[in-house]
């Protein structure tokens, strides 16, 4: 071969080799900006949720100040209507305000809870005669839009719900000093309501609760003592295989199909009551045992040869050197496995929309057969709502379920972690 | 008595239970008698599981029993004529009787007054009833039980003979949700088909489910076609595969074959937290973000984009599959013997030509398993489209235009009220029934794919 044979040769080795060297880079690039959109895309949810729900955790409210006199004293002996005193307390800024039109859209910048929160402040913490009362009450759900999206700097977006008369006293108020924002202690403290102002999360925690400790004392006992079946006894066969495919292709069926089965076996044929965390809890559970009976055989398979078969050697029975050496060697695995399935089932909403749990319901349940409704599914009916109020409400409790969620995360890789350092 | 404290009760005895079997089996180990066969706690779990798993049974069953003969002693009290009603009208009236027992209703009229009256009395007798019957068989079986504790009775080998038997019927439920979803929804769904024909179900291009509620009502008789709902959720499905496929096999083929350890470790998590997001919370950003962002982007360009198209919900969906598909492929690729790779490596390929050359055909069917069981996924996906897609059943191929989707409509159609006799309700179970053989298929090949490759290399 001639040199410059050669030569030509080598300048296209070494093109061909740069190219598919620039191949490799690009390859592992897409890859790597692949895993990054990934992951920014969990931080883009946090932190959408925390920006749109951060104001849904605060309040606006209105100070009112109830001189000493016929209206206190009728409020204290049950005979005045506290709306009525939670006004005529409002209408003390605005003496000017008369003619009846007026007068209604003044109320209107209180929300209709006003009196029951007056009247609930004097029963918690009564009074000392002479002394005029000073409390703080929400103001209606505009007023709070109004005000939020004026202190976020966005002024054009929402004056749908105020006229230019109820906006001039919102500003006189503003001047008073008499609106602020606080924390809201009502988005904690309430079960669902139709108005934003009152409405809270505290109904849908309790239900998601209730409904999380059915999937738990179902699902965890039954999944394990399923998954030491397979492992530990079944003989391979027909029966073993067929448990086997129809574990894992459990886990894999549209969880809204799991409503079907729920709305159907248990509330048409078993007649248990619609709305309950009993039933949305054992349609959970059903949904969580796969995750549970997958994650317990592979811990329970991780256990050790010679452990087993030490334990058979010095005398103990199968189920002794289950009971005695395999399962507590395998209980750190199993729970993180039982925390994941837990996790999945409390952010669950699809099959619980089917067997009712999407009813208004205002109370805080407190037994498993109350009517109840979970947190993912109060997102769903708060985001269905179109009253701007809600979305704030909505977000923030994305935020509170996200935390929930995070927290079991973190339990589930500290376990991981403790158990592979041991 | 509630179910739950009689459950307490039971549990509680059945503890007591243990301790007596324990303490007479101690005192029944006399240098007389010789020495006990199984130590003394095995005949108390004896007896304690003697205690409690009959008069759970008894109890199960009742309490599934119990509706059943309730209603059907009702029907017996009905005034003449009422037990020729149709079932949905005799359906209406028991639970409306229920109702009025347990204090829900505002109806007063006297024979309602009357018959709810027996309702509860009958109620109260029935639990009265089952109370008595599952204490009976609590104690008779803890008696039983009791008696026959002797020194040389073998108490261990017949409770872990027990124990393997309720193992394994625990290992049954999964076999049992299954059936029980098949049977269910397959049951209801034949009564849709006494309704409408499957031909017309199946090819029919018109989805509008509306009948009429009263018999008088002139509306239409609604049709039940689920063409445009396949074809809404093929669309909302393919966009989704065109997101989540190259992102998650791009991540998995980067996690399995250029990664470092280390962020390997942190990566793969952080992706899982991603799987772990509520669906309703990605739905939530579906509708409030990505809907109308790709709306105002498309108005940008000039395209006439539905702020709930079908564009932006698969998106969406895409983004929630990225994580099953990069860790399925992770583990696809992972899998395969790194004494391919080096051969490969030693004949002067580069690490992506391994990859795209060795390793990726190595692992192609289990790649192909985690692209049908992504699939099965986002025709399954229910929140983010009830969220974020239409209502209106379009029969189109353009993914600008708004959708719905099969699962939404199972969910719009079983929300709230519904008569169990009419054709918009039991058309949702028709639908359940399509999705579940749809994915079941895809689910059992899939894994089937997956298992199979996985078993190869091993």
């Amino acid at each position: 071969m001639s040199s410059t044979a050669r030569d030509t040769l080598n300048a296209r080795v070494a093109a061909r080799l740069q190219r598919r060297r620039r191949t490799q880079r690009l390859i592992k690039r897409m890859g790597l900006l692949a895993i990054l959109l990934g992951i920014s895309v969990i931080g883009l949810l946090f932190a959408s949720a925390l920006l749109h729900g951060f104001s849904g955790f605060m309040q606006v409210q209105i100070r009112l100040e109830i001189a000493p006199g016929r209206d206190l004293v009728g409020l204290l002996d049950g005979t005045a209507d506290p709306d009525a005193v939670a006004f005529r307390a409002l209408r003390q800024h605005f003496p000017g305000v008369e003619s009846r039109t007026d007068r209604r859209a003044l109320r209107q910048l209180l929300s209709i809870d006003a009196g029951n929160q007056l009247a609930g402040y004097l029963l918690k913490h009564g009074h000392s005669p002479g002394e005029p009362v000073r409390l703080r009450v929400a103001a209606s759900s505009s007023v709070d839009m109004f005000l939020k999206n004026r202190w976020r700097g966005n002024v054009e977006s929402v004056q749908c719900c105020l006229d230019d008369r109820q906006l001039g006293w919102v500003e006189a108020l503003v001047d008073d000093g008499a609106l602020s924002l606080h924390f809201n202690t009502a988005f904690w403290s309430n079960g669902d309501s139709r108005e934003a102002e009152l409405a809270g999360i505290r109904g849908a925690i309790a239900g998601s609760l209730l409904m999380i400790a059915v999937t738990f004392v179902l699902a965890f006992p039954a999944g394990v003592a399923a998954a030491i079946y397979l492992e530990e006894f079944a003989v391979k066969g027909r029966l073993a295989d067929l448990i086997e495919i129809t574990v894992n292709n459990l886990a894999a069926v549209p969880t809204v199909v799991f409503g079907l089965l729920g709305l159907v076996v248990f509330i048409e044929w078993f007649g248990m009551p619609r709305s309950a965390p009993l039933v949305g809890g054992t349609v959970l559970a059903l949904l969580t045992l796969p995750v549970v009976i997958i994650g317990a055989r592979a811990s329970i398979r991780a256990v050790p040869r010679s452990i087993r078969e030490a334990a058979l050697a010095l005398g103990a029975s199968r189920m002794q050197m289950i009971a005695h050496h395999v399962l507590p060697q395998a209980m750190p695995g199993i729970l993180t496995g039982t925390i994941i399935g837990l996790g999945r089932a409390l952010g669950e909403s699809a099959p619980l929309l089917l067997i009712g749990m999407v009813a208004f319901i205002a109370d805080v349940p407190a037994a498993v057969t109350d009517p109840a409704t979970a947190l993912p599914v109060q997102i769903y009916l708060w985001s269905a709502s179109p009253e701007q109020a809600f979305v704030e409400k909505t977000a923030a409790a994305v935020v509170v379920l996200m935390l929930f969620l995070l927290l079991m995360n973190l339990a589930a890789i500290a376990l991981r972690n403790r158990l592979d350092r041991r | 008595m509630s179910s739950l404290s009689l459950l307490l009760i039971l549990l509680a005895s059945s503890v007591l239970a243990f301790e007596l079997g324990r303490r007479r089996a101690s005192v029944a180990a006399t240098p007389a008698g010789g020495k006990l066969h199984s130590l003394p706690r095995y005949h108390g779990y004896f007896v304690g599981l003697a205690c409690l798993v009959p008069a759970l049974a008894v109890l199960c069953a009742w309490s599934i029993l119990e509706p059943k003969i309730i209603v059907a002693l009702l029907v017996d009290q009905l005034p003449p004529g009422a037990a020729e009603l149709p079932a949905s009208e005799l359906g209406l009236l028991i639970s409306s009787i229920r109702n009025a027992a347990t204090g829900f209703s505002i109806l007063s009229q006297d024979q309602l007054a009357l018959l709810s009256e027996s309702y509860r009395q009958l109620k109260s007798a029935g639990r009265q009833v089952a109370v008595a019957a599952v204490f009976a068989t609590a104690v008779v079986s803890t008696a039983v039980a009791f008696r026959s504790i002797r020194p040389d009775f073998h108490a261990r080998n017949i409770v872990e003979r027990g124990v393997e038997k309720l193992l394994l019927a625990t290992s049954l439920v999964a076999l049992l949700a299954t059936l029980g979803i098949l049977f269910s929804v397959l049951f209801e769904a034949i009564r849709f088909f006494q309704l409408v024909s499957p031909a017309e179900f199946l090819l029919g291009l018109e989805w509008s489910p509306q009948t009429a509620i009263r018999e008088d009502q002139v509306a239409s008789s609604g049709q039940f076609g689920i063409v445009p709902l396949l074809t809404g959720t093929l669309l909302v499905t393919v966009v989704a595969m065109a997101v989540a496929v190259p992102i998650g096999l791009l991540s998995g083929v980067y996690l399995a074959e250029f990664s470092g350890r280390r962020f390997r470790q942190a990566a793969r998590p952080a992706l899982e937290i991603l799987a772990g997001v509520p669906t309703v919370v990605f739905g939530f950003f579906a509708a409030l973000i990505v809907g109308p962002a790709v709306h105002s982007v498309g108005e940008s360009v000039g395209l006439e984009i539905a702020s709930s198209s079908a564009l932006a919900v698969g998106l969406v969906i895409g983004i929630m599959i990225v994580p099953l598909i990069s860790s399925l492929a992770d583990d696809a690729l992972r899998a395969v013997p790194s004494a391919q790779r080096e051969a490969a490596l030693a004949l002067g390929a580069t690490r992506a030509e391994v990859v795209t050359g060795v390793v990726i055909p190595a692992a192609l069917p289990a790649l192909a398993g985690a692209l049908l069981l992504a699939i099965s996924r986002a025709i399954g996906e229910t929140m983010i489209v009830l969220m974020a897609a239409g209502l209106a059943a379009n029969l189109t191929a353009n993914p600008f235009a708004s959708v719905t989707t099969v699962t939404v409509q199972i969910v719009t159609i079983l929300v709230g009220d519904q008569a169990f006799d009419s054709a918009r309700t039991l058309s949702a179970f028709a639908l359940g029934f399509v999705l579940f053989v749809l994915t079941l298929v895809l689910n059992v090949v899939g894994l089937r794919f997956v298992a199979s490759y996985r078993s190869r290399y091993e």
